[in-house]
């Protein structure tokens, strides 16, 4: 039984694109997933030292460790049908993860590690398919590693935070443009490509804890530039003619690509030894990318200018928490993501518009200090007619348009281990 | 382990449903067009190059991939058309080959290259491999034959390897069904349930592209006495059509027609003006008052028997119209020389030549033959492409003849430039009556085309129209596609066949037409996802 699950699931895994928002990919740990993704204002397990390291300083053990990773299912389809041409994003994996650890030093102080992938997307439409002069496919990967500490200022307030160390990979192709094509009639197009590109950023926040039962929490993540420098553009079935402002061959890329800023506040509240609920608002300093601007070490290409103007938004998240049983705790969750993406700038490298997320998860516990996490992400997209009005041929702007449908499913499980 | 069995399950159901994304009306799942009152599961085409996707001066796979019938079969998969077979050539350089060797005037197909110096159609320098010993296994669906004449699809035997060269087509050969086939034959077996007919263009073109170098075969029905670049009997025309027509329906549940567009209408007739002798160009402007003054003592001759419209004047102010053969002038030769042989300023004209005044009547008459139905070029004429790299070279077989004639090197050069001292031949012009000759029969052509639609139920493309609209320009997303020669879009680089984008603009007429026939509502083809012509410097 097991085995054909799993069977079916690699028959139609499909892509790891951009869960909620732009590349911001929201899965950073089964508990808080289970739970609509809330977690500054709740002290569960290592989780905490992603949504609040301020919080960490509660946690009753001494050592708190927590890993897990997710699978991706997804579908984007797109067709237009002024023209009657559809495509689809193609099937790819990818495998979000993350890997938490606490320490309580003593009574005030807690030390943690935090290593997660906020950012990615991983989006391969069907060669040379309609849209192809924006996108054939984009995979961007980016591991956060989070030195953290947590300080107890009082028995109702506490401070946490740490530096971020980002790497981060990004390989892109598109084809030139709509129909130039080398001498074989296979369709010109530009690769670029650069790996191990870091750069460095922080996190801080702060948990109030007025009664027994409510916390307050709040948490803000810089920005990090990511500065691909020197990256390896590969221009490829350009046909022999001088005609042509490009020639095959490869040269070198500079391109920036911003991890916004964000900050989220929300609220737990504990109605009785069963049952917690929380609420968490998030909102993400998109606004940060204006363009992808890709500039050309050879001096005779034209940098490829691709506005973008994504607009900051916010995500509206709520959880609940049920321990049925000694064993046994269940998670639902809902919440409602608003996409950066503005009307007429919807580029399908990022095919994202407004989602709306259902959440379940659970947590066995297989003794007094090895549980199992498990948690389920149904995210729902509207069908969508948008248009990307900022691609220009010939001087003038020519709008890709089409109608848009995602469907997402995310199974995520992982393990905490406290002592 | 009871969780895990619930975790599975549930991971199993949301799969299921979260896998594949749904519209609420799939194009994919032909949700969204309807067929209307007809039947596109089983879709042939038939016709000349155009059908074909010829492009370039050559067949060639790319260019074949973006035939109309080709887009047409890709719109009609959304409603429930089947597989379009093409008879795809082997290479995307087109040319062919019989049994291993160049077949002569079946070359690579033309690319934009720069190796002139400037952007200019040159053969693509690569070498051809379909081989027409090599067939290709039907049923093919597009039965475009390049050079096809309307009479032609309903020849027996057009597709014999060993009449090549006779009475039979290369292309055909690669794909008919048998020897002794024949197109529309190749077709009814298919038994189609939708049908395209575009035929009759090379039933005109041959006669046009050659400067109305052949006969009107207007009033002879009988096809094998015709030549190559004649006009097909108008009555001979709607016979076959009928015919074809006749036999298509009977399986068809409908079709579309094509007409034939005017030459006037095509880049390789408007390419050239008839005026191209620019008197800014220095060695022309020089040469002005010496050719004035050899054509006044003509001149005085043409006014004198009153034909004045005759008369060969070069301005140097404005743009000049370039000297042509007019087969329909009256021959004044015998006038000329008799006129000019006495004259004492044409003996003075010839001995400024270094030539005796008793060698007066000899050039009197070597000018009679020259000019004697000669004029200049008008508006209504039209010149051919071929003549760009023609107008204003030195015919060197003339010089000779010439000099032969006992006039000096730098004499016989003079009188030897085509377009200005020599008169253009007649493949390089073609005049206001051959143009008549061409549309009398395109016009009959065209109204048998419109009344078999009419009479059948079928669709009607008035490619005439289209193209002349064409001539204007047709805006589409990044621009505006027109018929000029090169920059235009519209037309290939042999300026007579379209480019991938032009052929799309036909398909999108077709469907206009088709959802207007059939009630269905086909979608259009994006015109800017469809190139124009082809640059590659690779190229002789």
């Amino acid at each position: 039984m097991i085995k054909r699950i799993l069977t079916f699931a690699l028959f139609c895994f499909a892509v790891t694109q951009v869960f909620a928002q732009g590349y911001r990919v929201s899965l950073q740990g089964n508990q808080a997933l289970g739970m609509g993704h809330t977690g500054v204002a709740v002290v569960n397990n290592a989780e905490t030292a992603f949504f609040n390291p301020a919080g960490l300083v509660y946690l009753e053990d001494r050592l708190n460790v927590s890993a897990g990773g997710y699978g991706i299912f997804s579908s984007t389809k797109w067709q237009n049908t002024e023209t009657g041409q559809f495509s689809e994003v193609e099937d790819n994996v990818s495998t979000p993860f993350y890997l938490y650890a606490t320490y309580r030093i003593n009574d005030w102080l807690t030390a943690g590690i935090a290593t997660y992938t906020p950012f990615g997307s991983t989006v391969e439409w069907e060669r040379d398919w309609a849209g192809s002069h924006l996108v054939n496919d984009i995979e961007l990967a980016a591991i956060f590693v989070q030195p953290t500490i947590s300080v107890k200022l009082s028995k109702h307030f506490s401070i946490g935070g740490g530096p971020i160390f980002a790497t981060g990979n990004v390989s892109f192709n598109r084809n030139i443009n709509r129909t130039l094509a080398d001498e074989n009639g296979v369709r010109s197009n530009v690769s670029i490509e650069d790996s191990g590109v870091t750069n460095w950023g922080w996190t801080a926040g702060f948990m109030f804890t007025p009664t027994e039962k409510l916390r307050i929490g709040f948490n803000y993540r810089s920005l990090i530039d990511l500065n691909a420098e020197g990256g390896e553009a590969v221009f490829a079935n350009i046909p022999d003619s001088q005609l042509v402002p490009v020639s095959n061959g490869i040269t070198t890329f500079d391109a920036t690509l911003p991890l916004p800023a964000e900050y989220t506040i929300g609220l737990s509240y504990q109605f009785n030894d069963k049952l917690l609920f929380a609420f968490d608002f998030n909102r993400a300093m998109w606004e940060e990318y204006d363009a992808l601007v890709i500039e050309f070490g050879n001096p005779e290409i034209p940098d490829s200018v691709n506005p973008r103007n994504y607009e900051n938004s916010s995500n509206y998240r709520f959880g609940v928490e049920y321990k049925a049983m000694e064993k046994l705790t269940l998670r639902g969750g809902y919440y409602y993501s608003e996409t950066p993406v503005q009307s007429g700038l919807f580029a399908p490298e990022t095919p994202r518009n407004d989602a709306q997320g259902y959440t379940a998860g659970l947590t066995f516990n297989v003794n007094s200090k090895l549980s199992i996490d498990a948690s389920f992400l149904y995210l729902r997209f509207k069908e969508i007619d948008e248009s990307y009005d900022f691609y220009v041929e010939d001087g003038t702007q020519v709008p890709f348009s089409g109608t848009y449908k995602t469907t997402t499913f995310i199974p995520g499980i992982g393990i905490s281990y406290k002592l | 382990m009871k969780t895990q069995n619930i975790f599975f399950l549930f991971a199993t159901i949301l799969a299921l449903f979260a896998c594949e994304s749904e519209f609420e009306s799939s194009i994919e799942d032909n949700e969204v067009y309807r067929t209307g009152d007809t039947d596109f599961s089983n879709y042939v085409s038939l016709g000349n190059s155009l059908t074909a996707g010829f492009a370039d001066n050559a067949l060639y796979v790319e260019a074949q991939n973006n035939s109309y019938p080709n887009i047409l079969a890709q719109q009609f998969s959304l409603v429930g058309g089947g597989e379009f077979t093409q008879p795809l050539m082997n290479d995307n350089v087109g040319g062919l080959l019989v049994n291993g060797n160049p077949l002569p005037n079946f070359g690579p197909r033309l690319v934009l290259s720069t190796q002139s110096g400037s952007p200019f159609p040159a053969p693509f320098n690569e070498t051809p491999t379909t081989d027409i010993s090599n067939t290709v296994q039907g049923p093919i669906n597009n039965l475009g034959v390049p050079g096809a004449k309307s009479f032609h699809l309903g020849l027996n035997g057009y597709g014999n390897i060993s009449n090549v060269g006779i009475s039979a087509n290369p292309y055909y050969v690669r794909f008919a069904s048998s020897p002794d086939a024949s197109v529309i034959e190749d077709a009814v077996a298919q038994q189609p349930s939708f049908f395209s007919l575009w035929i009759g263009n090379n039933d005109v073109l041959g006669f046009a592209t050659s400067g109305g170098t052949g006969q009107d075969q207007s009033g002879n029905p009988d096809p094998t006495t015709y030549g190559p670049n004649d006009i097909t009997d108008p009555t001979l025309f709607a016979g076959v059509m009928s015919n074809y027509v006749g036999a298509l329906t009977t399986s068809a549940t409908g079709g579309v027609l094509y007409n034939i567009p005017d030459v006037t209408n095509i880049p390789f007739f408007t390419t050239v003006p008839f005026n191209p002798l620019n008197p800014a160009d220095p060695t022309f402007a020089a040469q002005i008052p010496t050719l004035n003054n050899l054509f006044g003592a003509l001149n005085q001759v043409f006014v004198a028997v009153g034909q004045p419209n005759r008369v060969i004047q070069f301005s140097d102010m404005e743009a000049n119209p370039v000297v042509i053969f007019d087969e329909s002038l009256d021959d004044l030769s015998a006038t000329i020389a008799g006129a000019l042989a006495p004259d004492p300023q044409f003996i003075a004209l010839v001995q400024s030549f270094g030539l005796p005044p008793e060698a007066a009547p000899t050039v009197a008459g070597l000018l009679g033959v020259t000019y004697g139905q000669a004029r200049q070029a008008t508006s209504d004429d039209l010149i051919p492409l071929t003549s760009s790299s023609a107008i204003g070279q030195l015919d060197t077989n003339r010089v000779g003849f010439l000099i032969s004639q006992g006039l000096s090197e730098a004499v016989a050069a003079q009188f030897s430039v085509r377009g200005i001292t020599l008169p253009m031949e007649d493949t390089f012009v073609l005049t206001t009556n051959e143009q008549m000759l061409i549309n009398n029969a395109r016009l009959s052509y065209n109204s048998t085309i419109e009344g078999l639609a009419a009479s059948n139920g079928l669709a009607f493309v008035d490619v005439d129209s289209l193209l002349a609209e064409a001539q204007n320009g047709i805006p589409f997303d990044a621009g505006v596609l027109t018929s000029d020669f090169i920059t235009g879009g519209a037309f290939s680089l042999d300026a007579i066949h379209l480019t991938p984008r032009g052929y799309a603009l036909v398909a999108n007429e077709t469907i206009k037409s088709i959802n207007e026939t059939y009630g269905s509502n086909l979608p259009m083809v994006n015109l800017g996802d469809y190139r124009t012509i082809a640059t590659s410097d690779n190229s002789l």
